[in-house]
C-alpha cells in the first residue's frame, strides 16, 4: 500500500465520522425540539453566503417540504445534530417550519378513515 | 425574496404509526414492506441522559453509542403522508420513545413467538402510556404454529387488543396490520388516549 492509498484508505465508513458529531453544533444540543415529522422547507433557492457544508446540505435536502427526520437521514448526521442546525437556519430566516397539529383529542374520525382508505388504495 | 417561496398548501399532514419489537423480529421488514422509499435510517447519539442505562460493559474505550431508527413512508394524499417507525425495542432505547409516541395514532407490536418475552416491556409501554396498540405475529417461515388466541393468552392481552398473524414481507399482510390498527383505534376511540 503506497501513501496515497493509505491516506485515502483509512478513513472508511467503518471508522465513523471524522468529526465528533456534537462538534458540528458547537456541543449546543437539541433547543427547540423540532417534531421528528414536521416539516422544512428552504426558503432560498441559492444559500451560498455564510453556511456550513452541512447547513448547504441540510438546505438542499429541504428544496421542497421535507420531514426532519428525512431530513437527518439525507444528509447522513444525528437527529441531534440536525435539529440544532435547523434551529439556526430557522432563526436567519433560511428555512420555514411546519408542526404537525396539535391533536390533544386525537385523530379525528374523518382523518382516520382517509388513512384506511388511502392505505386500501395502494 | 427569503419568504412566501413555499406553498403552505403543498406541505402534507404527516401522521405516524410506531412499529416496535425486539431485535430482529421484523420490524424494518414490515416497514419496508410498504413504504414507498426505501427505509431510511437515522440515528441518535446517546447523550448524557442516556449514558447510565447505556449498557457499555467491555466497551470501555467508547464513550458514545447511536441509536438507529429506520423508517417509511406512505403517501396517503397529496396532503397526508403517513410515517412508519421501526423503534428499537430494548430498555435502554426507552428515552426515545416518549418522542416517537407523542402525537402518534397508535402503534404495532411485532412478536416472534420463539421470543414473546422480548415483547413484555413494549407492550407494558404502551398500556401504561394509553397508547393505542395492536399485535403482530410474524410469521417468518409462512408456519403458524400459534393461534392468535395462544399468543394473546401468553402475553396477557386484554381482549379489546387486536392479535393477528402477518407475514411481514408480503405488502398485502402488512397493508391489513395497519389497517386492523386504525380500525380498532376508530372503534375503540383509542387514539383519545394518545397524549
Amino acid at each position: 500500500m503506497n501513501a496515497e492509498d493509505w491516506e485515502s484508505g483509512w478513513l472508511d465508513e467503518e471508522a465513523g465520522p471524522v468529526v465528533r458529531p456534537y462538534a458540528i453544533t458547537g456541543g449546543r444540543v437539541d433547543p427547540a425540539g423540532f417534531d421528528l415529522i414536521a416539516h422544512v422547507v428552504a426558503t432560498v433557492d441559492d444559500p451560498a453566503r455564510g453556511q456550513t457544508p452541512e447547513q448547504r446540505a441540510i438546505l438542499a435536502a429541504a428544496a421542497r417540504p421535507c420531514a426532519v427526520v428525512e431530513v437527518a437521514a439525507i444528509v447522513d448526521l444525528p437527529l441531534g445534530v440536525v435539529r440544532v442546525l435547523l434551529a439556526d437556519l430557522h432563526a436567519d430566516g433560511l428555512i420555514e417550519r411546519y408542526d404537525p397539529p396539535s391533536t390533544p383529542d386525537g385523530p379525528t374520525e374523518q382523518l382516520l378513515q382517509a388513512v384506511i382508505h388511502g392505505l386500501r388504495a395502494i | 425574496m427569503a419568504s412566501g417561496r413555499s406553498d403552505r398548501a403543498a406541505v402534507p399532514q404527516a401522521l405516524k404509526i410506531l412499529v416496535a419489537g425486539g431485535f430482529g423480529v421484523g420490524k424494518t421488514t414490515l416497514v419496508s414492506s410498504v413504504s414507498e422509499i426505501s427505509p431510511l435510517r437515522t440515528e441518535e447519539v446517546l447523550t448524557s441522559a442516556g449514558e447510565e442505562t447505556d449498557d457499555i460493559n467491555g466497551v470501555e474505550t467508547k464513550r458514545t453509542t447511536t441509536v438507529a431508527m429506520d423508517f417509511g413512508r406512505i403517501t396517503i394524499a397529496p396532503h397526508l403522508v403517513l410515517y412508519l417507525f421501526g423503534t428499537p425495542g430494548q430498555d435502554r432505547f426507552m428515552f426515545l420513545w416518549d418522542e416517537l409516541a407523542s402525537g402518534s395514532l397508535g402503534a404495532v407490536v411485532m412478536a416472534d413467538t420463539r421470543r414473546l418475552a422480548d415483547s413484555f416491556n413494549v407492550i407494558d409501554y404502551f398500556e401504561r402510556r394509553g397508547t393505542p396498540f395492536m399485535v403482530a405475529v410474524n410469521c417468518f417461515d409462512g408456519v403458524r404454529t400459534h393461534t392468535s388466541t395462544q399468543v394473546r393468552t401468553a402475553l396477557d392481552l386484554e381482549q379489546h387488543v387486536p392479535v393477528v398473524l402477518c407475514d411481514a414481507r408480503e405488502r398485502e399482510s402488512v397493508k391489513e396490520v395497519l389497517i386492523t390498527l386504525l380500525e380498532y383505534i376508530l372503534r375503540t376511540g383509542g387514539a383519545s388516549a394518545t397524549k
